[in-house]
């Protein structure tokens, strides 16, 4: 069954999407325009997920998560082994790509240009609205492709927090080692294709926007 | 209501400090000095850009900032339009969006004329949909000028506007800026390095050396009598020596090894001598005060001009060997060309510059 792993995938990674862009977007953003105390730890952390073994992602999430933790004991929600667990392991492991292509994308501006803006009467928003990011967009954009397929491919931690339990939190890459372990070679092959080209996808969309410069910009 | 800027501010950085306080009314005012000195950080204080340490800066009665009131208006209420060294076009916008950029708030129709306006004003008609990488330096130079003067500013801030111009773009813009200058009703303050552009452009000078204001007033009285030796110096003045005092209206000027007669009485404060190259004249008889022989060391030309180093008293040994410095036109050149050494070269005693060694303020 082809179907559910790929649907499922897709929904984690659509409701992970938004998270990515919006914390991204505004850690990229901050970090890039501000100084303030701690931005290195912030920054730092904000990296971690990049270099920790998924397991140890993947029990950090369990503590933030599971029993104990603040959100089930205060608030009674209990997210452990639901695909949203899934979308908040995808956007943890996917977020790091996304906060450092933004900050370098909007480090790039020069800032001449927003301080033009300001004396011409434009709000911080307006700053960041018509000059700063669509200067920024293609940079953003590259690390939100890359994020996607981050996201995508997301497996140790997930398996941990939403564990694999065939259409409801069994998302492709899941579904692969499963195969697998069935032996039910068809299934993974055809899996493995889809994965692939999802990846190559978005990974070809990120070196096409890296590549080409656009024609306003010199 | 007052029309003036009142800046009065200082600004602590780990290798500099800023400490500048001057108020300037309808005439352009021009802030020379070399990089460094604080011009540009002066405007970014101003412009909300930068924030001074401390200080108060007054625009038409306006507080724009002020430290002991806590009062600190952000750029976008200040109306104070910014042409920057290097213009800063929005990149991805066309001429026209530029210019609109500051026109918030009015009608697509109002917004549309305004713009139309501007690109006349500037003699850009016609440029509206390009975008800033397809015009030359002087085009992008008159969009940004555009752009900042759109929104009526009551202040602009023009940044060494000519710097990034080829040297033949430099004078027709020049004119051009005094024309849009002449119409505009706010307040100028001109930065420069090139004291010739500050000086055609301005009535009135600041003169800014490490951080702190070394002189103020109107240009003729600072290229006058210029007072101190940086401001000579940073004024242009190529002929400087050590004196020493010998009477009310006599010196010995050290370097140059001659008695000099002076219009200006020699007060015991004076550390040097000055006068200016373009000042030396060639008489034929030695009739007045402070003529001496001289020989030419070293020429070297300018497009009409040439430069002479002249030794004084005896002839010079090798090219690097002179006292003074003198400008002449090529025509007055071609006179004197081939007269014998030694030729005469007079100090006009009313043309000295009688100057402190140390800074004033």
């Amino acid at each position: 069954m082809i179907a559910p792993p790929l649907l499922l995938s897709l929904r984690v990674i659509l409701v992970a999407s938004v998270f990515i862009l919006g914390l991204g977007l505004g850690a990229g953003t901050l970090l890039a325009r501000q100084r303030f105390p701690g931005h290195i730890v912030v920054s730092t952390l904000l990296n971690l997920p990049l270099v920790l073994p998924p397991s140890v992602v993947g029990y950090g999430l369990l503590l933030t998560l599971g029993r104990g933790s603040p959100l089930k004991e205060w608030f009674g929600i209990d997210l452990l082994f639901t695909w949203q667990a899934a979308a908040i392991a995808a956007t943890v492991v996917a977020l790091p790509l996304m906060v450092e292509s933004t900050r370098a994308a909007i480090a790039s501006v020069n800032p001449e240009l927003e301080a033009a803006a300001r004396t011409l009467g434009a709000s911080e928003l307006e700053v960041l609205g018509r000059i700063t990011l669509p200067l920024a967009y293609r940079g953003i954009l590259a690390g939100f492709g890359l994020s996607l397929a981050r996201g995508l491919g997301e497996f140790g931690a997930t398996l941990m927090v939403a564990g694999s339990i065939p259409g409801r939190t069994q998302t492709m890459p899941l579904a692969i080692y499963d195969a697998v372990q069935r032996q039910d070679y068809t299934l993974a092959n055809a899996l493995v294709l889809i994965m692939t080209s999802l990846a190559f996808g978005l990974l070809w969309w990120v070196r096409w926007l890296e590549g080409t410069r656009n024609p306003n910009l010199h | 209501m007052p029309r003036d800027l009142i800046v009065d501010i200082q600004k602590q950085r780990p290798q500099f400090t800023l400490e500048v306080a001057f108020r300037s009314d309808h005439e352009p005012l021009g802030l020379l000095g070399t990089s460094g000195s604080g011009k540009s950080m002066t405007l970014r204080c101003i412009a909300g850009i930068e924030t001074p340490t401390q200080g108060r800066i007054v625009l038409n009665g306006r507080v724009l900032f002020d430290s002991a009131l806590g009062i600190n208006l952000p750029s976008r209420e200040r109306k104070v339009g910014y042409l920057f060294q290097h213009y800063a076009l929005f990149p991805h916008l066309t001429v026209a969006q530029n210019i609109a950029y500051g026109l918030r708030g009015r009608s697509k129709a109002a917004i549309h004329r305004q713009v139309a306006e501007q690109l006349q004003q500037v003699q850009l008609i016609g440029f509206d949909h390009r975008y800033p990488h397809q015009l030359s330096g002087g085009q992008q130079q008159r969009v940004a000028l555009a752009r900042a003067l759109a929104p009526n500013p009551e202040l602009l801030l023009l940044d060494e506007p000519f710097s990034a111009l080829d040297a033949h773009l430099r004078s027709e813009l020049e004119k051009q800026l005094l024309k849009t200058l002449s119409r505009y009703p706010g307040l100028t303050l001109f930065v420069s390095h090139n004291l010739e552009e500050a000086y055609r452009v301005c009535q009135r000078l600041l003169v800014l050396a490490d951080g702190k204001v070394v002189a103020e007033g109107p240009k003729q009285t600072i290229f006058d009598h210029p007072g101190t030796l940086s401001l000579a110096q940073l004024t242009g003045c190529r002929n400087l020596s050590p004196l020493q005092r010998q009477s009310n209206h006599t010196l010995a000027a050290l370097d140059w090894g001659c008695i000099l007669q002076t219009l200006e009485p020699v007060r015991l404060t004076h550390t040097h001598i000055g006068i200016r190259a373009h000042r030396l004249t060639f008489p034929d008889q030695a009739t007045q005060p402070n003529t001496f022989p001289a020989w030419v060391a070293w020429t070297s030309e300018t497009p009409h001009r040439l430069s002479l180093y002249l030794k004084l008293g005896q002839p010079p040994s090798d090219h690097e060997d002179y006292h003074l410095q003198a400008e002449v036109f090529k025509d007055r050149w071609a006179e004197m060309n081939g007269r014998p050494f030694p030729w005469l070269v007079h100090l006009d005693p009313a043309q000295l510059l009688l100057l402190e060694g140390v800074s004033r303020g």
